[in-house]
């Protein structure tokens, strides 16, 4: 039982543990329902199901405090409702209704709030989350916030171009950014064996360097424990960090994929694996969860959904003449963000500004006057330390399981020092 | 004052703005220790410091977004693109997540993306670009390129103002061929106005950046031969100022457009179509168009002279619009 030998019960408080359990059911049935009002015609566009992933979305996102930004992904919806996104939010944009976020304008989970819950809207293409949040978390360090920004991504956008960009940026300006890396096995069709050749993905930190954790995506307490840790340790100045969390996509790319292409033994393997089970199963034999409670959660979401989803059915399309609206911020109230200063602004402004930064990466830009001795090389206080104690002297998450197929042999150290000979 | 450079109306206006707004921050490719491959952004390390002039590995998406997501926190970024044609490297981040941003989602994003853009200095394909009109396809971004150092500077100051995200061309071939004396003190040229450079009746000739000077040149030879052309500075081709297009249109009767962006696709066509749509019955000729060939821009002087419009061009096309 991978939950309590990655977590022991000890770690967290009894509220913590019964908030995961509530967000990931919170998360499935949400889904749930969507996948019934798809079935009733009643989404317009498709529909993607993060079925077997509530754990990562929950539980990293259980990570941030409220003044904390993240970005989403289109199977994070468990994030979304950690945040505080009311159900109807979810439900409203799916059925393109003038009551939605977007009040029509995209679908699925795209749409944020920038002045409140600090979300950050996802688009389709896939990794460019990852510089904007980089953004982010430097306009954070040079308002004085103290934020942390998080963002998601899948094995499939792993390898797109914009992920090196946004990482290498995040780890060049050592940004409080933490990168989720969902690895749910499959990009639509194509396995993650034939995207990228190698074992782990978390090793591709190695070469931002920066830090990386690899952590069991079906365990919601060793993924929030991970999550914590980095979001900490980023808001600390270590920089980025890039956690892995193994898991697996059960359903298909949309509602219209059946998948098929998946082995079945793989399929059979991760079903038996299902998060929320799992998780029941700790809480009960912990004595965290009883039947009563258990009713409880589920009486408190069947009601918040019933609610919300007349909500939905009942609001409005958009009207017609909305189509042309809103292209262009025009007039004073479209802009309403303020920089939020938490430091004085003295120190960034002439004439303090000019000699004395409060953030500056080691020695760079001082290639003028450094001898060759000296030079700097990686900025001189970045840790490649992927897979290796954190600083604290807690071990980084392991994955308990991995899936029996397709599985390459790893190099194994006896290799690495054939290969030295 | 003394009259002072492109390049140095353009460093005015960021250091202005810099000095008058803190959430003003740059960012880009040696914008800072080196000041900028043009020398634009130079001495503002100095005084701002690391944290407002962000040197940036070579990764020009990677600088559209974090400038997108600072933006998101109430600050406004300058992005600068080493050499305007590297905006293709960041075309999705730009069309499909900044662009798009306020309409989806009530997320304006008021960035400013300038670079050095244009050719005529034999920069070779890849350093003489006029990418205007693939964002001008867009909507959600305005499109601002100057002709002189007083409106490079007050156009550059009203684009970090905007709530919008702003791409500013500076015409490379500008940047130290002319002077200009410019207005004291604080001052803005909003977007979206066009201007009349040289009044005249016989036809009006519209044009922007770099060919707005050639513009005049051309009109100079005209005036010579009893044709006097209007020449009208677009400065902004989103939004682009119908209205001062249409009056002049309303007196000449014929109108030319000249501009450096290759012909087809260019901002004439769209010009000639919002012209028989709303001054058809006030044309007495074709809409003409002088612009630059349907090919990439060559290298050598000889096929760059040919490729590019220029003021002898200008004129046989004006002369021919006049006998209508």
């Amino acid at each position: 039982m991978p939950a309590t030998e990655a977590s022991p019960k000890t770690k967290l408080s009894r509220q913590q543990y019964l908030d995961l359990y509530y967000y990931m059911r919170l998360n499935r049935e949400v889904e749930d329902t969507m996948t019934l009002l798809f079935r009733q015609n009643k989404i317009v566009g498709g529909l993607y199901s993060s079925l077997g992933q509530e754990a990562v979305s929950t539980g990293s996102a259980y990570a941030l405090e409220k003044k904390d930004w993240m970005a989403p992904m289109i199977r994070n919806i468990g994030a979304l409702l950690v945040k505080g996104v009311p159900p109807r939010d979810i439900f409203t944009q799916h059925m393109a209704k003038y009551t939605s976020p977007t009040k029509g304008k995209d679908g699925t989970s795209h749409f944020g709030d920038l002045e409140n819950l600090h979300i950050v809207s996802p688009i389709s293409m896939l990794g460019d989350l990852i510089p904007v949040l980089t953004g982010v978390a430097m306009a954070g360090r040079y308002l004085g916030q103290k934020i942390v920004a998080m963002t998601w991504i899948g094995d499939g956008g792993s390898s797109t171009g914009v992920f090196h960009e946004g990482l290498n940026l995040a780890a060049s300006q050592k940004a409080a950014f933490v990168l989720i890396l969902e690895n749910n096995q499959w990009a639509y069709s194509t396995p993650v064996r034939r995207q990228v050749p190698i074992e782990n993905l978390a090793d591709r930190a190695k070469a931002y360097g920066i830090s990386s954790y690899i952590v069991d995506g079906n365990d919601p307490v060793a993924v929030y424990l991970t999550a914590k840790e980095a979001v900490d340790r980023a808001r600390a100045g270590e920089g980025p960090i890039l956690i892995e969390a193994k898991t697996f996509r059960r359903r298909g790319h949309a509602q219209h994929d059946p998948a098929e292409y998946v082995p079945a033994e793989q399929r059979e393997y991760w079903e038996k694996r299902d998060p929320i089970t799992l998780y029941e199963r700790f809480l009960t034999a912990e004595k965290i969860l009883d039947a009563r409670g258990k009713k409880e959660i589920e009486d408190k979401i069947t009601a918040l959904l019933e609610k919300d989803r007349e909500f939905a059915l009942n609001s409005p399309m958009p009207p017609a003449e909305f189509a042309a609206a809103g292209v262009y911020c025009t007039g004073d109230d479209c802009h309403k963000i303020r920089p939020k200063w938490e430091r004085p602004i003295s120190e960034v402004t002439p004439p303090k500004s000019s000699v004395d930064p409060v953030w500056i990466v080691e020695g760079f830009g001082r290639g003028k006057t450094s001898s060759r001795e000296n030079a700097p090389i990686h900025f001189g206080d970045t840790q490649p330390a992927t897979e290796e104690p954190a600083r604290n002297g807690k071990s980084p998450s392991k994955p308990a399981a991995k899936p029996p197929a397709r599985k390459p042999a790893p190099a194994k150290p006896a290799d690495r020092g054939k290969a030295r000979r | 004052m003394a009259p002072i450079t492109f390049l140095e109306a353009i460093r005015q206006a960021m250091f202005e703005e810099m000095a008058a707004d803190p959430s003003v921050v740059l960012i880009g490719e040696d914008v800072g220790v080196y000041g900028g491959a043009f020398k634009t952004s130079e001495g503002l390390l100095e005084k701002f410091g690391w944290e407002r002039v962000i040197d940036t590995p070579i990764s020009e998406s990677a600088i559209i977004g974090a400038a997108c997501g600072m933006s998101y926190l109430g600050l406004r970024p300058i992005a600068e693109m080493q050499f305007i044609d590297f905006i293709a490297c960041c075309f999705n981040q730009l069309t499909n997540f900044v662009a798009k941003g306020h309409y989806l989602w009530n997320a304006p994003a008021p960035i400013v993306v300038r670079g050095p853009s244009g050719g005529g200095v034999h920069g070779g394909p890849f350093h003489s670009a006029n990418p205007e009109m693939y964002f001008l396809h867009t909507p959600g971004m305005k499109i601002v390129y100057p002709s002189t150092p007083s409106d490079a500077k007050g156009l550059l100051k009203a684009s970090i103002r905007d709530n919008n995200p702003v791409l500013f061309f500076e015409h490379k071939f500008l940047y130290r061929r002319i002077k200009e004396e410019i207005p004291a003190g604080d001052y803005t040229v909003p977007l979206g106005k066009a201007v009349v450079r040289r009044e005249g009746k016989h036809l009006t000739i519209l044009s922007y950046a770099a060919m707005m000077h050639t513009s005049l040149e051309a009109a100079e030879a005209l005036a010579k031969e009893g044709i006097e052309a209007e020449v009208i500075d677009l400065r902004t081709l989103m939004p682009l100022d119908e209205e001062t297009i249409l009056q002049s249109i309303r007196k000449t009767n014929k109108c030319l457009v000249v501009h450096e962006d290759t012909k087809t696709g260019g901002i004439s066509g769209e010009i000639a179509a919002i012209l028989f749509e709303k001054a058809f019955h006030d044309l007495d000729g074709p809409v003409l168009r002088v612009a630059s060939l349907d090919t990439p821009v060559p290298y050598a002087p000889t096929l760059e002279e040919a490729f590019l419009p220029n003021a002898q061009k200008i004129f046989a096309a004006a002369r021919d619009l006049a006998k209508f």
